[in-house]
């Protein structure tokens, strides 16, 4: 499946068979797949419903977590991988499903490193419309999301330069 | 008013000319109807039942003349010369072209203005207390706070794929003009009993539609600086466990319902403990905010005008006029006068392009260049002084806009209803119209009172009908317009949901037994009392009888 | 959804098929030769094969990004063959505003409204 991260294509170096390289897994089966091969790269995909709490103790042995969007109206996705990396998960995270390239900026905000995509989507939406998306919008107001800092907090550091030059003055 | 900066500025630009983009997507075919639907909605543009419709956001529902003057720009340029002011604050033009809609919002961009947010599920439009800044019971202005959650909700990364649409309104003062009670989420700054100091209290889970539920109170006080992080948190868990699986059952209401309020509460306040804090950026912010809406200069005026005392006494229409219309200012000297949008017959919330020049320049000259809209679909000029309301009504009169009776029976909240909008079940706008002529005598109104009819052209009740003190419901049965008739129910801090009387009706039947509802409150009637409270002594049963006789006439 | 919401319910006959124009919003019919925003030119499906023809067209279009909303309305022929349709929210369709009879396709297309009265 066709995988985009923000700087476009990649090829994707985790696979659902067991190959060498990575393997992602279905939550059920990670405690066996830990079991077994302590020393591969392992990723596990989850549905967007799935408590925090149930892969908190996996982080550290976690090279990715996958969580599927199974509509691109569903937003649920967003907010578990917010409250992922915000219980400290600092592995890669994978949005699957059907989304579209005007929520590529919201998914990076929220934590994920890259879409895997459908097939059917590669046919009608292009990199180049994924990356204008990702340029669209250069600040969003609401702090604490993109790596880039928001508006609210860039107003409050050209406030607070603004006092120091004064001060200065 | 606030101004946008250099941020908001290229915010809004950026954003237009994303919509731009999305357009040509979808007219290119790389973007399907059913993923431009939602990306089309956030930006207030619907396929309704003749037309698009676009739907332009007036945050809190406050507008300045220019503003308003571009409104009235982009009705003759892109659409049939008029609006309709909305039960949401907002303004809706009923005939846009797709392949118009990005110069519109160019237009509005233009003028500080947007149509984000004002459909889709996702966090619409803030809506306030019109009569922010102005009300004496005010413990303070919610403007900035609504300013703050426009901001904070626009284009939000995490919750623009909601299960559902997410309403939050915002009030400052102890009356609430804002129905707190009938929001997903309400904002209302407060005092706290013992300290003095000001905070916030926070209601969540109320809403109409199908299933109508007054909100509960999640926080009792919240401090400043912490609102942020706690929407944060209650947007948080609502996105995460309100269900999908029926959109009937997808509101935040239904979610606070099946688990409980107490439930509910615990998990919003474990997400908060966790989640970052903005303390900060939302103390700094409000701090830049607050400003921009304290900059009216007004004139020191003795608190009784001699001027407007003997214009009543000498034009009994103009006292008529400013027994309902007028609203008592903080500032002594000056009035915030109501203007209804709801002429005898006409449509309500409707307005003309024409009317809207003439209103801006109104504003403009009696209270400096500012208007609001309420969700009762009128305008509002806050800061009018005493001394100019004479002139006004009379300018006012010759626009068609002297209407007197705000608050009075045909003073009539409706959605457009099948007229225009593809998600009704029937007509809304001409029940409106046949009720208002019905009662349109003037002095007939005043010996009535106070009374509000609410119209809904469907379950989703934009029309508020379950909250109207008789409410209307037009559905289809067999085939037919059907309207069910409630009463007893309350927009105010007392929300109540009214209770259905009877039968559905069908459309020519509808304002005879209005007028049977009536003519059993004035006959029953103590002195001063009003309908509602009538309603409410005597009970809804009392009613039936009245209303049922009249459908019994018509079925036999 | 938007491409032919009724289809998989069997077309109540007469028929004809309502769509709106994706670029410009208003309402559309197929008609004999192509699409049209006159109520009353309108091609009336008799039979089956004829409504599912008109689907057909109907689908074909969405597809290629002109039209969406694409349903069979169900209607009564006038005996100048014209079609009204059966259910009230579609006759508001070929009208326009019930309370703004200036604007429209009542205003547009005046024998239509007339008939229709």
């Amino acid at each position: 499946m066709p995988l985009l991260d923000r700087m476009g294509w990649r090829t994707d170096d985790f696979s659902r068979d067991d190959v060498d390289g990575g393997i992602i897994v279905p939550l059920a089966a990670l405690r066996s797949t830990l079991d077994a091969r302590r020393a591969g790269v392992i990723g596990v995909e989850i549905s967007n419903d799935v408590a925090v709490d149930r892969l908190a103790p996996y982080f550290a042995q976690l090279a990715l977590i996958a969580i599927a969007f199974p509509a691109f109206g569903d937003g649920r996705g967003f907010s578990l991988a917010r409250r992922l990396r915000q219980a400290g998960f600092a592995g890669r995270l994978r949005a699957v499903g059907p989304l579209i390239p005007d929520q590529g900026p919201y998914a990076f905000a929220c934590g994920f490193d890259e879409i895997e995509l459908p097939e059917a989507s590669l046919a009608r939406q292009s990199e180049a419309q994924w990356a204008a998306a990702l340029g669209a919008i250069s600040h969003a107001y609401q702090p604490g999301y993109a790596r880039q800092t928001s508006i609210f907090e860039r107003r409050r550091a050209a406030r607070a330069h603004k006092q120091e030059s004064r001060s200065h003055a | 008013m606030y101004a946008y900066d250099e941020f908001d500025e290229r915010f809004v630009r950026e954003r237009v000319a994303q919509f731009r983009d999305q357009v040509a997507r979808r007219l290119s075919g790389s973007l399907t109807e059913d993923e431009f639907r939602p990306l089309r909605l956030q930006n207030g543009l619907y396929l309704q039942l003749h037309a698009y419709m676009l739907r332009i956001a007036i945050p809190y529902g406050v507008l300045s003349s220019r503003q308003l003057r571009q409104l009235a720009l982009i009705a003759d340029r892109f659409d049939k010369g008029y609006g309709h002011f909305t039960t949401r604050q907002n303004l809706q033009f009923n005939w846009p072209k797709l392949s118009d809609a990005p110069d519109i919002l160019d237009l509005l961009a233009d003028v500080g203005m947007h149509a984000i947010q004002t459909s889709g599920n996702c966090i619409r439009n803030v809506t306030a207390d019109h009569f922010a800044g102005v009300a004496r019971d005010e413990i303070e202005d919610p403007r900035p706070v609504a300013e703050l959650l426009r901001q904070w909700s626009s284009l939000h990364p995490e919750f623009s794929f909601l299960p559902r649409k997410f309403k939050v309104a915002v009030t400052g003062a102890t009356e609430d003009r804002a129905v707190l009670k009938a929001h997903d989420v309400g904002v209302r700054i407060l005092r706290h009993p013992e300290s003095g100091e000001i905070g916030y209290q926070i209601l969540a889970g109320g809403g109409l539609g199908r299933t109508p539920m007054i909100g509960k109170v999640v926080r009792d006080f919240l401090p400043k600086g912490q609102l942020l992080a706690y929407l944060d948190a209650i947007m948080r868990v609502y996105n995460s466990e309100g269900r999908r699986d029926n959109k009937y059952k997808a509101r935040i209401k239904i979610l606070v319902h099946e688990l409980g309020l107490d439930a509910f509460r615990n998990a919003v306040e474990s997400e908060f403990a966790v989640g970052p804090n903005w303390s900060a950026e939302e103390t700094a912010e409000l701090a830049r905010i607050a400003p921009s809406f304290s900059k009216i200069a007004y004139d020191d005026l003795p608190a009784v005008s001699r001027i407007f005392e003997a214009a009543k006494l000498a034009n009994p229409t103009f006292a008529e006029w400013v027994e309902n219309a007028l609203f008592p200012h903080r500032v002594a000297g000056y009035a915030a006068v109501t203007i209804s949008l709801k002429p005898v017959g006409g449509v309500p919330g409707d307005m003309t392009s024409d009317q809207m020049r003439a209103f801006a320049d109104l504003a403009e000259r009696y209270s400096s260049g500012e208007l609001r809209v309420t969700h009762a679909q009128n305008l509002v000029l806050p800061h009018v002084k005493l001394d100019d309301l004479f002139d006004l009504w009379r300018t006012l009169g010759a626009l068609g806009l002297a209407t007197a009776n705000v608050g009075l029976v045909t003073d009539i909240i409706a959605c457009p209803g099948l007229d225009y909008c593809a998600l009704a079940t029937a007509r809304s706008i001409p029940i409106a119209q046949a009720i208002s002529r019905r009662f349109g005598d003037s002095a007939r109104q005043r010996e009535i009172g106070p009374l509000q009819i609410k119209i809904s052209g469907c379950i989703n009740a934009c029309g508020h009908h379950h909250v109207g003190h008789i409410g209307i419901l037009g559905l289809e049965k067999r085939g037919q317009e059907s309207y069910q008739v409630t009463l007893g129910g309350e927009a105010s801090d007392n929300l109540a949901i009214g209770e259905l009387l009877g039968p559905g009706l069908s459309a020519d039947e509808v304002a005879d037994a209005i007028e049977r509802i009536v003519a059993g409150y004035l006959a029953k009637r103590r002195p001063g009392e009003t309908f509602i409270e009538a309603v409410r002594r005597l009970g809804v049963n009392a009613f039936k009888s009245a209303f049922l006789r009249g459908a019994q006439d018509a079925a036999a | 959804m938007s491409a032919t919401k009724q289809s998989s319910r069997k077309p109540l006959l007469p028929a004809i098929l309502i769509a709106n124009d994706l670029r410009a919003g208003d309402v559309l019919f197929r008609g004999a030769h192509g699409w049209t925003r006159d109520p009353a030119a309108a091609a009336i499906a008799t039979t089956a094969v004829d409504a599912e023809a008109l689907e057909k067209i109907g689908g074909a279009a969405v597809a290629r990004n002109e039209i969406v909303d694409a349903y069979l309305a169900e209607v009564v022929v006038d005996r100048d063959g014209r079609p009204t349709p059966k259910h009230f929210r579609e006759r508001f369709r070929t009208l326009g505003p019930s309370v703004r009879p200036d604007l429209g396709k009542q205003a547009d297309f005046a024998h239509y409204a007339v008939a229709a009265e």
